[in-house]
């Protein structure tokens, strides 16, 4: 080999990737930027030329299965309450790696027995791992894994402690984020209730 | 595995009739030895019987016993399982016999065994700590041992339920940052003596020549960026030789061995993924392999195959990375880089989608995976493995093989032997590239790698330039396994048994092995049937690679120091645990 040649071919290969991002402009027009479709080539396995997307004004889309800092779904009721999944059974709390789950459970009054309905419900973001494992083995669909991470705030100390309030989130946004997940599980409990009530039918 | 030690049991036995007896606690392999014999065992296991690679060394505590034992797994360069050894002292005053005259790739870990169980070893060259700083107080994988700020000793905290009540760990914690220290240590008074002491330990040579030059001694690191994170080596240089080199670590220290013996088994799953962070998934896999050989479940065929496919992935992913990082130690600065970044980042768009993140992959689960592959994702690794990856690693291949300054820094610059490699436990592209055809996947083959058509590569010269050269082969070998994976993956479940959050795990121990991307990854697991593991220890591949660092570099320029450190391919999340 030629002496140069092997850093030519470096050159070569630099100014390759600098022109295709123009050719590929030209072939593709002006949708490659700042448009859905655009992004979307950008990070397909076809992609030739300019591979970055402009942060904040360009954003990748997260897949169904992206995880970040869980939320607890609640059901809409006829009058617009919410009713919350949670029992407060408290396995989120004991499957969480770094322990960020704190739940007080609500006792009746009259009785003081548990009623299956959590009185706090905290995690500390700051604590969390994203592990996703309260969202995988939560009996009953409450807990979720969100897709939001635009979550930087100015107080660390007030503001990274998630309540009841705040990590209260509607099915109808759970079923937004996560398609296919919540069909299954609508799908699930659909059966399941079915079930319930052929058995009722039978033994009443 | 177990057949292969079955084979060898008699000769070991036979050998060293009452010396040497098999390890009869129920759900324990190997054999045990008396501290006194170890050597002359040792000995005759490396000169007799080809047992010529230590790959691990760890303590254990055994506190209601009252004991504390030293586990060390012997193999053969040539293939086959582990011979396991194991000698157990006194909890009050432990020491062993070092083994480092004889296989110096126990330097470190025997260093960390003291650092972390105070298991004193006799004969060492440098017995000082490794991993925690030099004023630490007390030795922390010991059962007995507590940090100021003591929760509790086990997850799942009682505090979190039902009655928890939400606070933050600074307002509880005494000293408001976590630290302990000496009785009669003040921090303001304290002077890095130790550093002298480090100083004074390293090689000078005998100046023969008239020149009145003075060997001067310097700290590269811990904040420098050829570095890759926060990691020292102290220099002495004759010149711009380097006469000895002493790397230091810890500084990322977190003891990530005490916290996995406070999480249940499962909750160790995600931590993992936070050791060599680049490779989430192969530090998965082997944590996973680990703990089922302890359970006992064997994951469906598809499970098999989607874990194949995510580690050869994530070797492709780790290869061209440190290539493209090897490239910028040179003084490319970040243009290769950022080529092999644009491939990574679509293979990581591949595990966000079926694992829900990035790079903290938390994938695998004992007896299966957490999510079977959509289709669509599919057909995206179809269209990289097949079309673009190679094509790009063509192209990679292309611009810096034959680049003139690439093979001018880097051909006979850090040069390992064979030997030398063997002798200093180095494992992974490191080994292979000194001329050792030895992978994990080949050598002792766990899941389905028998399966598959593909090739070890290996290179003789051990250099930098030829550990490139091996990262290439190594990538195009990935990309052909990954194609016989796409080809056979089968359908069915991804999870044996339902998924459970609290596993059962039966008493005794396991040692789960992988070839990761950067080396043997190995997991030491003892369970003693509770829901916590009693003891979790990491081989980290890195962290032994570095045992060979300072041979690299004796008699290198300074400039080289970077790129043979380059080449080594260390992440610190894995050094420092």
């Amino acid at each position: 080999m030629i002496t140069g040649s092997g850093i030519l071919r470096g050159l070569w290969t630099t100014f390759r990737h600098f022109v295709k991002t123009y050719l590929e402009d030209l072939r593709i027009g002006k949708k490659r930027y700042f448009t859905p479709e655009g992004i979307e080539l950008r990070r397909s396995p076809d992609v030739e030329g300019i591979f970055t997307i402009q942060y904040p004004e360009e954003k990748l889309p997260v897949p169904e299965e992206f995880r970040y800092i869980p939320f607890l779904v609640y059901d809409e009721g006829v009058n617009g309450e919410k009713e919350i999944r949670c029992t407060s059974c408290g396995i989120c709390a004991k499957v969480c790696p770094p322990q960020c789950i704190w739940i007080v459970r609500t006792n009746d009054p009259v009785t003081g027995k548990p009623i299956p309905q959590p009185k706090e419900f905290y995690i500390d973001v700051d604590i969390c791992m994203n592990c996703g494992f309260c969202a995988e083995f939560c009996p009953f669909d409450a807990i979720k894994m969100d897709h939001d991470y635009e979550i930087a705030s100015y107080d660390r100390l007030k503001e990274h402690i998630f309540d009841l309030e705040r990590l209260s989130k509607p099915a109808s946004y759970y079923a937004q984020i996560r398609p296919t997940n919540y069909a299954r599980e609508e799908a699930a409990r659909a059966e399941k209730e079915a079930q319930k009530a052929a058995a009722r039918k039978v033994n009443p | 595995m177990s057949e292969q030690i079955e084979i060898q049991s008699p000769s070991l036995t036979e050998r060293f009739p009452e010396i040497v007896v098999p390890d009869p606690r129920a759900g324990y392999g190997g054999y045990m030895v008396q501290p006194e014999n170890l050597v002359q065992v040792v000995q005759a296991l490396k000169d007799e019987m080809g047992y010529d690679y230590l790959s691990s060394v760890t303590g254990v505590d055994y506190l209601p016993e009252n004991k504390m034992e030293v586990v060390y797994h012997f193999y053969r360069t040539t293939g086959g399982g582990a011979l396991v050894l194991k000698t157990q002292v006194d909890r009050e005053n432990p020491v062993v016999p070092s083994l480092t005259p004889l296989f110096p790739g126990a330097e470190f870990q025997e260093r960390e065994a003291w650092d972390l169980l105070g298991i004193r070893f006799e004969n060492h060259p440098d017995l000082r700590r490794i991993l925690t700083w030099e004023g630490f107080y007390g030795h922390p994988l010991r059962k007995d041992w507590k940090e100021p700020f003591f929760e509790e000793e086990t997850k799942p905290f009682k505090s979190r339920w039902p009655e928890g009540h939400v606070y933050r760990i600074e307002d509880k914690n005494p000293f408001h940052d976590n630290v302990q220290f000496p009785p009669g240590f003040d921090p303001e008074q304290w002077s890095p003596e130790t550093d002298e002491l480090l100083y004074s330990g390293l090689k000078r040579v005998d100046k023969t020549d008239d020149f009145l030059t003075e060997q001067v001694v310097v700290n590269l690191g811990p904040q420098h960026p050829s570095t890759h994170g926060v990691f020292r080596m102290v220099v002495v240089l004759d010149g711009e030789t380097v006469v000895d080199l002493k790397p230091i670590m810890g500084y990322l220290h977190r003891n990530h061995e005490k916290i996995g013996e406070r999480n249940t088994f499962l909750q160790n799953m995600p931590f993992t993924d936070r050791l060599d962070y680049v490779c989430s998934m192969s530090n998965n896999f082997g944590y996973a392999l680990a703990v089922e050989k302890l359970m006992g479940v064997q994951p469906p065929e598809r499970a098999e195959y989607i874990r194949v496919m995510m580690a050869e992935l994530t070797r492709f992913l780790n290869h061209i990375f440190s290539i493209g990082f090897l490239l910028n130690d040179l003084g490319a600065f970040f243009t290769p880089m950022l080529y092999a970044l644009e491939e990574r980042e679509l293979i990581l768009d591949v595990f966000e989608a079926v694992s829900g993140s990035r790079m903290m992959c938390n994938y695998f689960r004992f007896g299966g995976v957490a999510r079977d592959i959509p289709d669509d994702v599919m057909e995206k690794i179809r269209k990289l493995v097949l079309d673009r990856l190679p094509r790009k690693l063509d192209e990679m291949d292309y611009f810096i093989t034959n680049n003139e300054i690439v093979r001018g820094r880097c051909e006979g610059v850090g040069v390992l032997t064979a030997e030398q490699a063997i002798a200093l436990s180095a494992s992974g592209p490191v080994l292979r590239a000194s001329g050792v055809p030895y992978d994990v996947r080949r050598a002792d083959p766990y899941s389905i790698y028998d399966r598959f058509e593909f090739d070890i590569p290996v290179r003789y010269n051990g250099d930098i330039y030829d550990r490139y050269l091996l990262r290439l082969d190594e990538m195009r070998q990935s990309l052909r396994i990954l194609q016989q994976v796409l080809r056979d993956i089968p359908d069915g479940p991804i999870m044996s048994g339902k998924p459970q959050y609290q596993v059962r795990v039966p008493a005794g121990e396991s040692y789960g092995r992988v070839e990761g991307p950067k080396g043997e990854l190995g997991f030491y697991v003892v369970s003693n049937g509770k829901p916590n593991p009693w003891r979790y220890h990491v081989r980290a591949p890195t962290f032994i690679n570095l045992t060979s660092l300072a041979e690299m570099c004796r008699g290198q320029k300074i400039a080289d120091v970077v790129t043979i450190l380059g080449s080594i391919d260390i992440v610190l999340g894995e050094v420092d645990r």
